[in-house]
């Protein structure tokens, strides 16, 4: 029997479609997952079932009637409860006023506290989570345990759908098992689970059936087990993966413009060495967590080092014993992509052009003086090289999709003459088209003779334009291989460590 | 030659980053405020040279009496800091409420018509200040500066610019050093500071209420995603902390003996200083009745102190500067090891 229904719906956001044209089905007592790349709109298709989002075309049929919720109070009313990738807790309060916030037992106001808690335990119990004392401060747990709190919390509500984004991104292995455990007992007494993820190897163990998003449409969908993994990444990238990658020739030998030795920043970084020469892409791979954004962060002068030096060029710089800047590392022709775009990485509410010329505001002024003119127009030089897709070089960043805010932050590292560009996870959130020019970007500065590093959690994109690559684990980092030696079974293999490792089976 | 393998998005974070803070900064959380308060007194005691002086029962009958204006402010604004918020606009309510009061009593109202015409004055700027937060979604701290001026220009008005004099009643006796009785010990003014500082330490506590002014401090979206109506709440905490500012400024002028439209500016900032010394955070979500009165005797004893010193002025001035400075740092420096 369907419990939730969606058909054609759509959803844009200034000039980018997030969602453009999605069907979902889903039956009483199922978990369905949805699945998709980063960007495929999964999250705003939830925002949209949770009533946060409204919908611009389309429509929402639940438990056989229309379904048009105003807010999320609509939907919660109606037993719909969303369970966010960011937990959405009160810290400060306990773990049985988090449950019950907004359904306190009361008498005439006064809250019965033995009542409060014996309700919390009791749902706690039902989760065979009793571990967790309904007292206690929700600041005080590990995330597992704050997840727990979220779950009951939607227990408490009377829930009949659950929507879980991403729920296990947070999670040690033993507690995804009793998140499983607990999803299928709910399966079982008739609550629906909509389960996002990309991880294909949850979704095979826990859901019934799928929908595939890719780019806001729905691709695919069917059961589970008729599928294979293959069919499904196909969907979800869109295109044989052979086309995603540019040719590259092999680098021959060529110069070292960056050594790297014992680099420390501990916790985080441990005795790191390696070399960067011009002309390559040096792959780092590693588990989220690994170090391996610290140890980029350490070379740009982010993180302060406790020991190590860098050779840039012919300059050795002992990076521990004075705190570098980043200026310092800019000026050299060092250039850094953060991982986090909207945090970090770009100025949102600044234009395209203020952005692409921030670390080379010189190029484009005197005496202190902006040529607003001669910005633009290297700008728009930029927009057409990298295929950037704006109004013009005055529109804000903030207006344009996460694939042509990642081209920006590129087009800045371009625009500041860096030699060595240390890229961050340069394709996350990003669409697949946008993909395939940030790596057509990157091979053509390796082209040029500049020197990449690319850190990314992808293993096809670090096969499919690295030279050489390298795995962290737990912040020390292994040799540098030739790509060829490597094989994504070893690198898997590498980035696990060789104690046996709970979250092995993740990975598998 | 790639595999279609995904690495997991996020992994455990190591189990020694989940550790529990230690139990010191929950320690330090309640008995700071008490620690300073005991440091305070101690400091100038000893520099006063003459410590049976600056603790005499009548120095601290004075010290106590100063407090109520400031530790009334402080009941409602621990409400209003709890809950995530901020209101600027206290001592211009403190002027406005003691004028309409003073203005009630001289239009012949009985004392205490005018004692709930001066609190509900109060009350109804809070009314108004919860109105342009939620209706207009101005944020708390331009709505409440607007109200800053609005309140003081009205209380100017209403008072046509001059003080308003009020016959002799009870009401002037709320603030007064030594009470008409002596068995009360200290003012009335201090024993209502203390069984309202109670109540609401209690309603705050153990109300549905209460938990929900924390629950809005701590995490505003998730609140509302539980179905509070998060409006209808900051309008009922702002009402709240106007009622206290009203009361406030009927026991200013009950001290003054006259309805003063200039009295009380800056008062806000007292209010503020001493909630967040009491251990509040003004990103919201915590904060207590106990620390914000601890707070509140903390400016007092320094006013007094200085005063005892001989000090001048701005001596005092640029002290509890600093005071609020170095208890915002703290609230920082705690936040920040919270959030390690």
């Amino acid at each position: 029997m369907t419990l939730l229904r969606l058909a054609g719906i759509k959803k844009c956001f200034g000039a980018t479609a997030a969602l453009d044209g999605v069907d979902l089905e889903v039956r009483r007592g199922e978990v369905y997952a949805l699945i998709g790349e980063n960007g495929a709109g999964k999250s705003t298709l939830m925002n949209l079932i949770a009533g946060a989002l409204q919908p611009d075309a389309g429509r929402m049929y639940f438990g056989g009637k229309e379904y048009r919720p105003a807010g999320p109070q609509d939907a919660r009313r109606l037993g719909i409860a969303h369970i966010h990738q960011e937990l959405s807790l009160c810290a400060h309060l306990s773990v049985a006023e988090n449950i019950l916030l907004g359904a306190e037992p009361a008498r005439h106001g006064w809250l019965d506290r033995a009542a409060l808690h014996r309700q919390a335990a009791k749902i706690l119990e039902a989760f065979h989570h009793p571990a967790i004392a309904p007292e206690r401060r929700v600041a005080d747990l590990p995330i597992a345990g704050r997840q727990v709190v979220e779950i009951s919390r939607a227990l408490a509500q009377n829930a009949s759908l659950i929507l879980m984004d991403e729920p296990t991104s947070s999670l040690p292995r033993g507690d995804v098992e009793r998140l499983f455990a607990c999803i299928r007992s709910l399966r079982d007494s008739g609550i629906s689970v909509v389960y996002i993820s990309h991880l294909l190897e949850e979704v095979r163990e826990i859901a019934g059936r799928f929908t595939v998003l890719r780019d806001g449409v729905s691709v695919m969908s069917g059961p589970v087990a008729e599928v294979k993994d293959a069919e499904m990444i196909t969907a979800m990238v869109g295109r044989p993966v052979e086309t995603l990658y540019p040719a590259r020739p092999s680098a021959g030998k060529s110069e070292c413009v960056l050594e790297v030795r014992n680099l420390s920043a501990p916790p985080a970084v441990r005795d790191a060495s390696f070399e960067l020469f011009c002309g390559e892409v040096l792959g780092i791979a590693g588990l989220v967590g690994a170090g391996r954004t610290e140890m980029i962060r350490t070379l740009f002068g982010l993180i302060p080092a406790s020991r190590g030096v860098l050779a840039l060029g012919s300059d050795a710089l002992p990076i521990a014993t004075r705190r570098r800047k980043p200026q310092e590392f800019i000026a050299r022709g060092v250039g850094y992509l953060s991982e986090d775009r909207k945090g970090e990485g770009l100025a949102l509410g600044l234009s395209v052009a203020d952005n692409v010329t921030l670390t080379n505001f010189a190029s484009c002024s005197r005496w202190g003086w902006l040529n607003r003119p001669v910005q633009a127009e290297q700008t728009t030089a930029w927009m057409d090289k990298l295929r950037i897709r704006a109004h013009n070089a005055a529109s804000p960043v903030a207006s344009l999709s996460g694939g042509n805010q990642q081209k920006v932050a590129i087009a800045r590292l371009l625009h500041q003459k860096a030699e060595i560009l240390l890229l961050d996870e340069p394709t996350r959130g990003v669409d697949v088209g946008s993909k395939a020019q940030i790596y057509e970007a990157i091979a053509e500065m390796a082209a040029t003779g500049k020197a990449v590093l690319l850190v990314s959690s992808y293993l096809p994109e670090l096969f499919g334009v690295c030279d050489r690559l390298a795995v962290m684990v737990r912040g020390r980092l292994s040799p540098a291989r030739p790509i060829a030696a490597w094989t994504p079974e070893s690198v898997m293999h590498a980035a696990i460590g060789s104690e046996a490792n709970l979250d092995a089976d993740v990975l598998a | 030659m790639c595999s279609h393998k995904f690495m997991p998005e996020a992994v455990t974070k190591s189990p020694a980053t989940q550790t529990k803070r230690p139990a010191i900064y929950k320690w330090l959380r309640v008995f700071g405020p008490f620690l300073g308060l005991a440091l305070l007194i101690a400091v100038f005691a000893a520099i006063s040279g003459d410590p049976a002086r600056y603790l005499s029962a009548s120095n601290l009958r004075i010290v106590v009496t100063q407090t109520v204006i400031v530790a009334l402010g402080a009941i409602g604004m621990t409400v209003i800091i709890a809950s995530g918020g901020i209101d600027l606009s206290v001592g211009s309510v403190v002027a406005l409420s003691g004028a309409v009061a003073a203005i009630s009593l001289r239009a012949g109202w009985t004392p205490l018509a005018a004692l709930f015409a001066g609190i509900l004055a109060g009350g109804l700027i809070g009314l108004i200040n919860g109105l342009t937060i939620t209706r207009l979604g101005v944020v708390p701290f331009i709505a409440t500066l607007g109200m800053l001026g609005v309140a003081r220009g009205t209380a100017k008005w209403v008072a046509n610019e001059q003080t308003v004099n009020i016959p002799a009643t009870w009401l002037n006796e709320l603030a007064t050093i030594s009470p008409e009785h002596p068995w009360m010990l200290v003012a009335p003014g201090v024993w209502i500071a203390i069984v309202l500082a109670g109540i609401v330490a209690a309603v705050l506590r153990n109300t549905v209420f209460g938990r929900r002014v924390f629950a809005l401090g701590s995490n505003e979206a998730a609140a509302r995603a539980c179905g509070i109506q998060t409006d209808r709440v900051k309008l009922w905490i702002y009402s709240l902390g106007g009622l206290f500012f009203g009361l406030a400024g009927v026991v200013q002028m009950s001290r003054l003996r006259q309805g003063d439209p200039t009295v009380a500016i800056g008062v806000e900032l007292d209010v503020i200083a001493a909630v967040v010394i009491g251990g509040a955070s003004l990103s919201g979500g915590e904060g207590s009745i106990l620390g914000s009165m601890v707070g509140a005797l903390i400016m007092a004893f320094l006013r007094n102190g200085c005063q005892l010193m001989g000090w001048p002025n701005y001596i005092q001035e640029i002290i509890i500067g600093v005071i609020i400075v170095l208890a915002v740092a703290a609230d920082r420096l705690r936040t920040a090891r919270q959030n390690r």
